[in-house]
C-alpha cells in the first residue's frame, strides 16, 4: 500500500496518509480546509463508526469525523 | 482610559477549546444569553470587574473559520469587523494548537487588537506538550497569554494584557508580515517552530477508550446502558424530593386560603386560586423540578466528559439514512430532560433543513414530564410484583423499550419530513471528537441548574398558572347535570374509543397542553368527579380507579403511546415558534406527532381486535 494513491475514504484504520488534493467543489473545499485538510497535511485514520460511516481522522492534533460522501473528495498518498 | 467606560472584549475560537469555561470564569454569574436581532444564534454577554475597571465580555459562537458559511460564522465575522470590541481574544487549545492557529491567523489578518490566549495549558503539560509562547508571540506579532481557565490560572494576566492593548489604542505599529491566505500551511509552519515535547493531544488512553466506545461489539450496548442508568438514577433520585416538595406545598395550601379570605375575596375566587391555580402550579413544580435537577447535571457531566460527540459519531449513519445528521441524537438526549431544552439545543446543527427536522421531531422522545405517568402505568399494568427489589430496574427496562419506540418514531418522522416538507440532500458533515476531560462536578451542577433547569421551570410556571384556572373552571361549572369537563369528555368518547382510549383520556391530553405532568392526575380527577387535582401517592387506589373505569392493558399501552406521540407541550411549541420564526413549522410540529399517535393507536386497537 505504501506510496499508493487513493481517496481518503479508502484508507484503513491505523493507516497514515498525506493529502494530495481536494476536489474542486468550492464550498466543500473551503469547509475542509477550514478544518485543516489542506495539501501536504498528514492524516491518520483512527476509527470507523460501528455502522461503517462516518470515519474519524486524526489531523493536526484534533480528531475529526467525516462522512464518506465528503472524504471521497480528498485524494491522498498512503504513507504507512 | 476612564473607569466608567467599559472595555469590550470579544472571545473567539474553535468549538471545544474551553472558551465558555474562560467566559464563565471571567464573568461568574453576571451574564445573560440573548438572541441577536434577526439571528437565531445565541450570544452570551457578561460583565467582569477588576481593580475598578469594568469589562464587557462577548462570547462569540465557536467556529472553525470566518468564511461565513453558517449563521455562527457570519455573526462572529461581522462582530469582529464591526470594530465594536477593544480587544479580540482568540482562545486556542494548547493540546491542539496547530488547528486553533488557523482561525487565529484569519482573525489577525482581519483586525488589530488581537490577543491570542492559549487555554488548557495544564492539560497540555500533562500530555507532554511544550509550547514556546514567546516564540509564538513573535511569529504572530500579537501578545500571547497562557491560561488554564478551569483552575483560573492566567486570567488576571489576560486582563492585564487587554488593559495594555487598549491603552495603547490604535497606534499603527510595525506588524509582522503575515499571509492573507493559505492560513493552514502557515499555521503548520508556526506550530512546528513553537511546539516541542513528544506529547500529543490525542493520547494513547483516549485512543483505547475510543476504540471501545465506538466498537461494533460495545458501542451500542454501552450507549443503551448509559441511557438506562441515567433514567434509573433520575427516577429513583427524584422520588423523595418530589414527595417532600409536594407535602410542603400542600401544607401551605390552608394558610394561603386563609390569607385570601382575609383579603375579603369572594369565596369562589379563593377556591379557584387555591384549588385551581395553586394546586396545578405546585403539582408541576413538585413533579418537574427534582427530576430535571438530577437529569440535567448528569447530562451535562456526559457532555463535559466528551462522551456525547461519540454518541453522535456512532449514530450518524442511521440519521443520514433519514437525510439528517448524528447531532440530532444529542438534541434528542436533551429532549429527555425537556423537549423545550432539546429544541433550543438544535442550534448545534449546522444545516437549517436538518435543524428544522430535529426541532419538529424532538417531542417523540419523552421528556421528564411524561416519565412519572409512564412509570405509574407500567407499574400498574405490566409489572407482576412491585415489591420485588428488582422492580425499579425492570420498570426502567420497560421504560427503555417505550423510549426505543419513541426513537423509532423519530426516525420515521425525520424520514417522512425529508421526503415531504423539508426535502433535501444530507449536507456535508464534520464532527469533532474532542479529547476526554475530567468534568468539574460542582460547577456542572451549578451551571446546569441555572442554565437549563430554572429556565425551563420558569416557562412552565408561566403557562401552568392560567391553565390551572381553566381546569378548575371546567371541573366546577356544570352542563346538563355533569361538570363541563365530563360533558366534553362525553363528546370525545366515540373518537377516544376508536383509538382504544376514552373521552376522558383525550380531553385530559388536550387540557394537559401546558404541561404533560398533569395529564394522569387530571384523568383521575375527572373519573372521581373531584373538583381538584389529588395526590397519586397511593398506587393501588389509582389502579382501582382506572380499572373501575374500564382500563385494560390496551388502554394503558395506548395512553403511553399517545403520551409519546401527541402535540408537544405549550412551552415546547412556544420555543419552536421562537427558534424557527415560523407559524407553519410550529403547526406542523403539533400536527405531525399527533397524526402519528392517532395512527399508532388505531393500529394497536385493530391488532388487538384480531385476537
Amino acid at each position: 500500500m505504501n506510496g499508493s494513491i487513493c481517496r481518503l475514504c479508502d484508507i484503513e484504520c491505523g493507516e497514515t496518509a498525506r493529502v494530495l488534493s481536494l476536489s474542486d467543489e468550492n464550498l466543500l473545499k473551503e469547509r475542509l480546509s477550514d478544518l485543516g485538510f489542506t495539501e501536504g497535511t498528514v492524516v491518520e485514520c483512527i476509527m470507523k463508526s460501528p455502522l461503517g460511516d462516518p470515519t474519524a481522522f486524526l489531523i493536526r492534533g484534533a480528531v475529526i469525523a467525516l462522512r464518506r460522501d465528503n472524504s471521497k473528495h480528498i485524494a491522498v498518498e498512503v504513507m504507512s | 482610559m476612564k473607569s466608567d467606560k467599559k472595555t469590550v472584549i470579544a472571545l473567539a475560537g474553535n468549538p471545544n477549546v474551553g472558551k465558555s469555561t474562560l467566559f464563565n470564569e471571567l464573568t461568574g454569574l453576571h451574564q445573560h444569553t440573548g438572541n441577536w436581532p434577526g439571528k437565531t444564534v445565541a450570544i452570551a454577554e457578561g460583565i467582569c470587574k477588576k481593580n475598578g475597571r469594568v469589562y464587557k465580555l462577548i462570547d462569540l459562537p465557536g467556529t472553525y473559520s470566518l468564511s461565513a458559511h453558517s449563521a455562527e460564522e457570519e455573526l462572529a465575522r461581522d462582530f469582529i469587523n464591526s470594530g465594536e470590541s477593544d480587544a479580540v481574544v482568540v482562545v486556542c487549545d494548547a493540546t491542539c494548537l496547530e488547528r486553533s492557529l488557523i482561525l487565529a491567523l484569519q482573525i489577525i489578518s482581519m483586525t488589530n487588537n488581537v490577543i491570542v490566549c492559549i487555554n488548557l495549558m495544564d492539560e497540555a503539560r500533562k500530555k507532554g506538550i511544550v509550547i514556546d509562547s514567546r516564540e509564538l508571540s513573535i511569529s504572530l506579532g500579537v501578545p500571547v497569554v497562557e491560561t488554564a481557565a478551569r483552575s483560573r490560572k492566567g486570567i488576571s494576566s489576560l486582563l492585564d494584557c487587554v488593559d495594555k492593548l487598549s491603552e495603547k489604542g490604535n497606534e499603527e505599529e510595525e506588524k509582522t508580515e503575515l499571509p492573507t491566505e493559505n492560513f493552514a500551511a502557515h499555521a503548520a509552519e508556526i506550530a512546528g517552530r513553537c511546539i516541542s515535547g513528544n506529547g500529543t493531544g490525542y493520547t494513547k488512553r483516549a485512543r483505547r477508550i475510543d476504540k471501545v466506545l465506538t466498537s461494533r461489539a460495545f458501542g451500542f450496548p454501552l450507549m443503551l446502558f448509559m441511557l438506562a442508568l441515567i433514567f434509573w438514577i433520575t427516577i429513583e433520585g427524584a422520588n423523595y424530593p418530589s414527595g417532600a416538595l409536594s407535602k410542603l406545598f400542600t401544607s401551605l395550601e390552608a394558610p394561603f386560603f386563609d390569607f385570601l379570605l382575609y383579603l375579603k375575596l369572594p369565596d369562589a375566587v379563593c377556591r379557584a386560586l387555591v384549588f385551581g391555580v395553586w394546586r396545578v402550579l405546585s403539582w408541576v413544580v413538585a413533579v418537574m423540578l427534582p427530576p430535571m435537577a438530577i437529569f440535567f447535571p448528569l447530562f451535562t457531566l456526559l457532555e463535559d466528559l466528551g462522551y456525547l460527540p461519540r454518541v453522535a459519531f456512532n449514530l450518524d449513519r442511521a440519521f443520514r439514512a433519514c437525510s439528517s445528521c448524528g447531532k440530532q441524537s444529542l438534541t434528542m438526549c436533551m429532549g429527555f430532560g425537556c423537549n423545550a431544552a432539546g429544541v433550543v439545543g438544535c442550534r448545534i446543527i449546522d444545516s437549517p433543513r436538518e435543524r428544522i427536522i430535529a426541532m419538529l421531531t424532538n417531542s417523540f422522545v419523552p421528556c421528564n414530564g411524561r416519565f412519572p405517568a409512564l412509570i405509574t402505568l407500567i407499574g400498574i399494568f405490566f409489572l407482576r410484583n412491585t415489591d420485588s427489589p428488582f422492580s425499579s430496574l425492570f420498570s426502567a427496562l420497560l421504560l427503555t423499550l417505550i423510549i426505543l419506540f419513541g426513537i423509532s418514531a423519530t426516525f420515521a418522522a425525520s424520514k417522512l419530513l425529508s421526503k415531504t416538507f423539508a426535502r433535501g440532500e444530507p449536507s456535508s458533515f464534520a464532527l469533532e471528537l474532542p479529547p476526554y476531560r475530567r468534568p468539574q462536578i460542582v460547577k456542572v451542577i451549578i451551571r446546569s441548574v441555572f442554565d437549563r433547569t430554572l429556565f425551563v421551570l420558569g416557562r412552565a410556571i408561566c403557562i401552568s398558572a392560567p391553565a390551572g384556572l381553566i381546569i378548575w373552571l371546567l371541573a366546577n361549572t356544570f352542563l346538563g347535570g355533569v361538570s363541563t369537563l365530563s360533558y366534553l369528555a362525553g363528546l370525545l368518547y366515540p373518537f377516544g374509543k376508536m383509538m382504544g382510549l376514552d373521552g376522558v383520556i383525550l380531553i385530559c391530553f388536550i387540557l394537559g397542553l401546558p404541561a404533560n405532568e398533569i395529564i394522569l392526575p387530571l384523568i383521575i380527577m375527572t373519573y372521581t368527579a373531584n373538583g381538584t387535582l389529588t395526590e397519586l401517592s397511593d398506587i393501588s387506589s389509582v389502579a382501582r380507579i382506572l380499572s373501575e373505569n374500564g382500563w385494560t392493558a390496551l388502554t394503558a399501552l395506548n395512553t403511553m403511546l399517545f403520551s409519546l406521540c401527541h402535540w408537544p407541550c405549550a412551552t415546547t411549541l412556544m420555543t419552536i415558534k421562537k427558534e424557527s420564526g415560523s407559524i407553519k413549522w410550529t403547526l406542523l410540529a403539533a400536527l405531525l406527532p399527533t397524526a402519528f399517535g392517532i395512527a399508532v393507536c388505531l393500529l394497536t386497537r385493530f391488532i388487538s381486535a384480531l385476537f
